[in-house]
């Protein structure tokens, strides 16, 4: 039977205080944070993230789906379930999907996943869901939502958590929504959303499926539940009878409404904490409702240390003044460097092709003679000069230090200045690449990095992916 | 293998006033060096036999230069290696006629930057490789870098590397107040490069050469034929050319706090011209300060200075106009800019007036053999050249 085998989070580096936000349209002082994906991530990047953090210690080769959901995908018309299975090396017949259209498409990701494997007809896929909705400036959901990512594994093999039920119910209702030609989600009023969307929904489906099971409130450990702010969490949780124990607040806190992402993540959150024998629900909401409902087993503490949640949450810088919040999502035109147009910069679609796995996987070469790991791919050896005896070598994964770095302010980017760096990885080989989420006063020279995947920039339609390092994060 | 030493000479050289032209063409200023050059060399332009024109930026193939200069129906060659363009073509120029083939040619260097709108080099490196990788390539990010690998290496804290850096810019901008082709003709002061606005950490804007418009001229012809048109011909001892495998990019043997090409051409250039001590030998040398932290590096690549000890040089004032090896008396990149084609020609133009000692205000004192150092590309992947010239033959 179908279970979860593993879990991973993804939380940006970078946290707005709501009070600053409230502070720059001088409007009522809110309380907690929200996470910003820095001006280099999206929902790829931070799902691509989640990934890797679910799959720490296990073979990417053995993982034959990947599943991606969200509502805010990179492309209209681009597969980023195919990009992230490059990143993570998973085999060429896996199976990949993009989910999207309501913030249940996390959930129906893990839906799908799960008769999969009930089927047969796959042994284990990646579910990875990741949001960064964009709430109206000077709007409420602009404070209450956040960008993050979740990513799941599924399989029948030792899973940490076995699903027991699931429930689902289609509704539909105008109630949250984004047209193919808005760039902000809209609400319909707000009083008729929750009365007749959200609570109602929720409230009718979680007690069906209680009844359906025969199970209680009480018989939850926790519940990883969707909800758009704190009000409507506490106000479903006091209908329904589920205590503060069992409904947990931190996302609202310090992360904010992740949209697609945020039941999955609700339910890392939950499975961080579990032990052996717990019951958890998930339940989530979007034109609809999704529910599951599943048991730890006595592995539910191998995946402890994943960065997940409570880890990531920790790490963290607060971004200030709210006009950085603005121009890293580009919705202030600022004042352009006296650079050359980043036009100039347009990549070429044949040699992102060609060069996949060097770009994606950051995959070099060894040189079978002297053993020298060499980045980009090297036909001829650096070292010993031998020629096309090399096999590919992987260095995202690799642990690396600053050997030199410099912090460029007359750049055209986005948030300048931007950090370059000589990045040595233990065992071999240097890069020459971004820096990302790092202080500036505290790069040094042999500061321990890690790589991370980002979006470099967009030119001409195309999103530019490729490797940054940055501070190691936890 | 066989030298180009004492086979060659420059009889004739122009350069314009390097800056912002804003009111001159890349063609005006072609033809205004050309004929300060055939000028220069007592020559019409008729006897040019064969051209080689250097430019990165400003036009493809020969047509260029024929056309303002009307030249008529000769070879012209467009020859490009980065930054070091402008001595590529004088390194063309020379083989040529060492070769016999000809007795009078010309190389030519020019760059039209200010023409694009924005400050910095206009972009053209090809779409597959490097460039959309990073978010930033300026030059000033990766030299930044070689600033932070040498404090790093030789354990200078930011402030002494700053102050380092700082006393190049002040020298070089003292050599420049000399300079009337200069562009920036102004003294500063080691306060003003301290406190200057942040560039690429940890280089500040007195550390970065400027962006500016210039051409120059060289007339080469045969060592044995040089004295029939002026009495002091310019005799070339070696002129090489270095290119690494970007070794710095891709290997961490590399440190970062000096270029290998750089050391390597010197070697090749030494050997050429028969030169065992070039500290001592030289008289004095152009250098390639696109940045304070090349000068800096260069002088120990050069051996002018024991590797990690340049400071105590740089402190006694070693390359100072009026120290033991005078260094961009003219002023440098620092102070002319860096029209990229231009460039390595504008550096030979000043060794030939020192050489012949017409360089002024600024003129050393009995020059036996001056030096350009000409360089491309960036830290750990470059080009470099190295020719070094006298006054006398043998």
């Amino acid at each position: 039977m179908a279970g979860i085998v593993s879990y991973g989070a993804y939380i940006p580096f970078y946290r707005l205080n709501r009070a600053e936000i409230a502070n720059a349209w001088g409007t009522r002082v809110a309380t907690g944070e929200r996470a910003v994906a820095n001006y280099d991530e999206d929902s790829l990047t931070m799902a691509a993230a989640a990934a890797r953090d679910c799959i720490q210690g296990i073979d990417a080769t053995k993982i034959d789906g990947l599943y991606f959901a969200s509502t805010t995908a990179p492309y209209k018309e681009k597969q980023t379930a195919a990009t992230i299975a490059v990143v993570l090396g998973l085999p060429q017949e896996a199976i990949t999907i993009d989910f999207s259209g309501s913030l249940r498409c996390g959930s129906n990701a893990l839906k799908a996943a799960v008769d999969a494997i009930d089927s047969g007809t796959r042994k284990s896929i990646l579910v990875c869901v990741a949001d960064n909705r964009l709430g109206f400036p000077n709007g409420p959901d602009e404070m209450a939502f956040g960008d993050g990512a979740a990513a799941v594994l599924v399989g029948d093999q030792e899973p940490i958590a076995v699903i027991d039920h699931y429930y689902t119910r289609y509704h539909e209702i105008q109630d949250i929504w984004r047209s193919d030609r808005d760039t902000f989600v809209r609400t319909a009023e707000d009083r008729f959303s929750m009365d007749m969307g959200y609570s109602k929904t929720m409230t009718d489906c979680i007690s069906t499926c209680l009844s359906d099971t025969g199970l209680t409130e009480s018989d939850f450990t926790k519940v990883a539940i969707y909800s758009p702010n704190q009000r409507q969490l506490q106000r479903l949780s006091k209908k329904l009878g589920f205590n503060e124990n069992q409904v947990d607040s931190v996302m609202h806190w310090s992360v904010g409404n992740t949209g697609s992402a945020m039941g999955l993540m609700s339910l890392v959150a939950a499975l961080e904490q579990a032990n052996q024998g717990e019951r958890i629900m998930l339940a989530n909401y979007g034109n609809g409702c999704d529910i599951f409902s599943m048991t730890t087993t006595d592995t539910v503490t191998k995946c402890k240390d994943r960065r997940g949640i409570k880890n990531h949450l920790s790490s963290k810088s607060m971004l200030t003044p709210y006009s950085k919040y603005l121009r890293w999502r580009e919705l202030i035109e600022v004042q352009p460097a006296a650079r050359p147009p980043i036009e100039a910069r347009q990549p070429s679609p044949v040699a992102q092709w060609r060069e996949v796995p060097w770009e994606l996987r950051l995959t070099g070469t060894k040189c079978q003679q002297c053993g020298t790991p060499q980045y980009p791919p090297q036909r001829v050896c650096l070292v010993c000069h031998t020629k096309d005896k090399v096999e590919p070598y992987t260095f995202f994964d690799k642990p690396a230090k600053i050997f030199s770095f410099s912090h460029d302010y007359v750049v055209q980017s986005v948030d300048p200045p931007v950090t370059v760096a000589l990045v040595d990885f233990d065992g071999g080989g240097r890069l020459m690449c971004d820096m990302t989420d790092r202080d500036t006063a505290a790069v040094e020279v042999g500061m321990p990095v890690e790589m991370t995947f980002r979006r470099l920039y967009y030119v001409g339609g195309i999103y530019n992916y490729w490797w940054k390092c940055q501070p190691v994060r936890c | 293998m066989d030298s180009i030493k004492d086979r060659v000479a420059i009889i004739g050289m122009g350069c314009v006033k390097f800056g912002e032209n804003w009111e001159q063409s890349l063609e005006d200023m072609i033809i205004d060096a050309a004929y300060e050059a055939y000028e220069d060399a007592g020559i019409d332009p008729k006897d040019i036999q064969a051209a080689w024109w250097g430019t990165v930026f400003s036009g493809e193939t020969g047509q260029i230069l024929a056309t303002p200069l009307k030249l008529s129906y000769i070879p012209v060659t467009h020859v490009e290696n980065a930054c070091a363009t402008g001595s590529e073509a004088i390194r063309a120029a020379c083989y040529a006629v060492a070769s016999g083939t000809y007795d009078i040619v010309m190389a030519v260097g020019a760059e039209k930057l200010k023409d694009t709108g924005y400050t910095g080099l206009p972009q053209t490196r090809p779409i597959a490789t490097w460039s959309y990788r990073l978010t930033t390539q300026t030059p000033a990010a990766v030299f930044a870098m070689m600033a932070t690998g040498y404090f790093a290496k030789y354990g200078l804290t930011h402030e002494e590397g700053k102050k380092l850096l700082a006393q190049i810019a002040v020298k070089n901008h003292h050599n420049g107040s000399l300079s009337p082709k200069a562009h920036f003709q102004q003294e500063i002061t080691l306060e003003q490069a301290l406190n200057a606005p942040m560039i690429s950490y940890p280089l500040g804007l007195f550390d970065c050469c400027g962006v500016s418009d210039g051409a120059a001229v060289a007339i080469i012809t045969r060592a044995d034929l040089a004295k029939k048109f002026r009495p002091d011909p310019i005799y070339i001892k070696s002129v090489q050319i270095c290119q690494g495998p970007r070794e710095g990019w891709i290997s961490q043997t590399y440190d970062f706090a000096h270029v290998e090409e750089t050391y390597r051409c010197g070697i090749a250039a030494y050997e050429e011209a028969g030169i065992t001590d070039p500290r001592k030998e030289l008289s004095i040398a152009e250098v390639h300060d696109c940045f304070s932290i090349t000068e800096l590096t260069i002088m120990e690549d050069l051996q002018f200075s024991p590797r990690g000890y340049v400071k105590d040089d740089i402190e006694a004032g070693t390359y100072s106009l009026e120290g033991e090896l005078p260094v961009n008396t003219d002023g440098g990149l620092k102070c002319f800019g860096h029209p990229i084609g231009a460039t390595g020609l504008r550096m030979l133009y000043e060794v030939y007036k020192q050489l012949q000692g017409k360089a002024g205000t600024r003129q050393v004192k009995n020059p036996r053999l001056g030096l350009t150092h000409n360089q491309g590309g960036e830290p750990g992947a470059a080009t470099v050249s190295v020719l070094i010239a006298g006054n006398e033959l043998g």
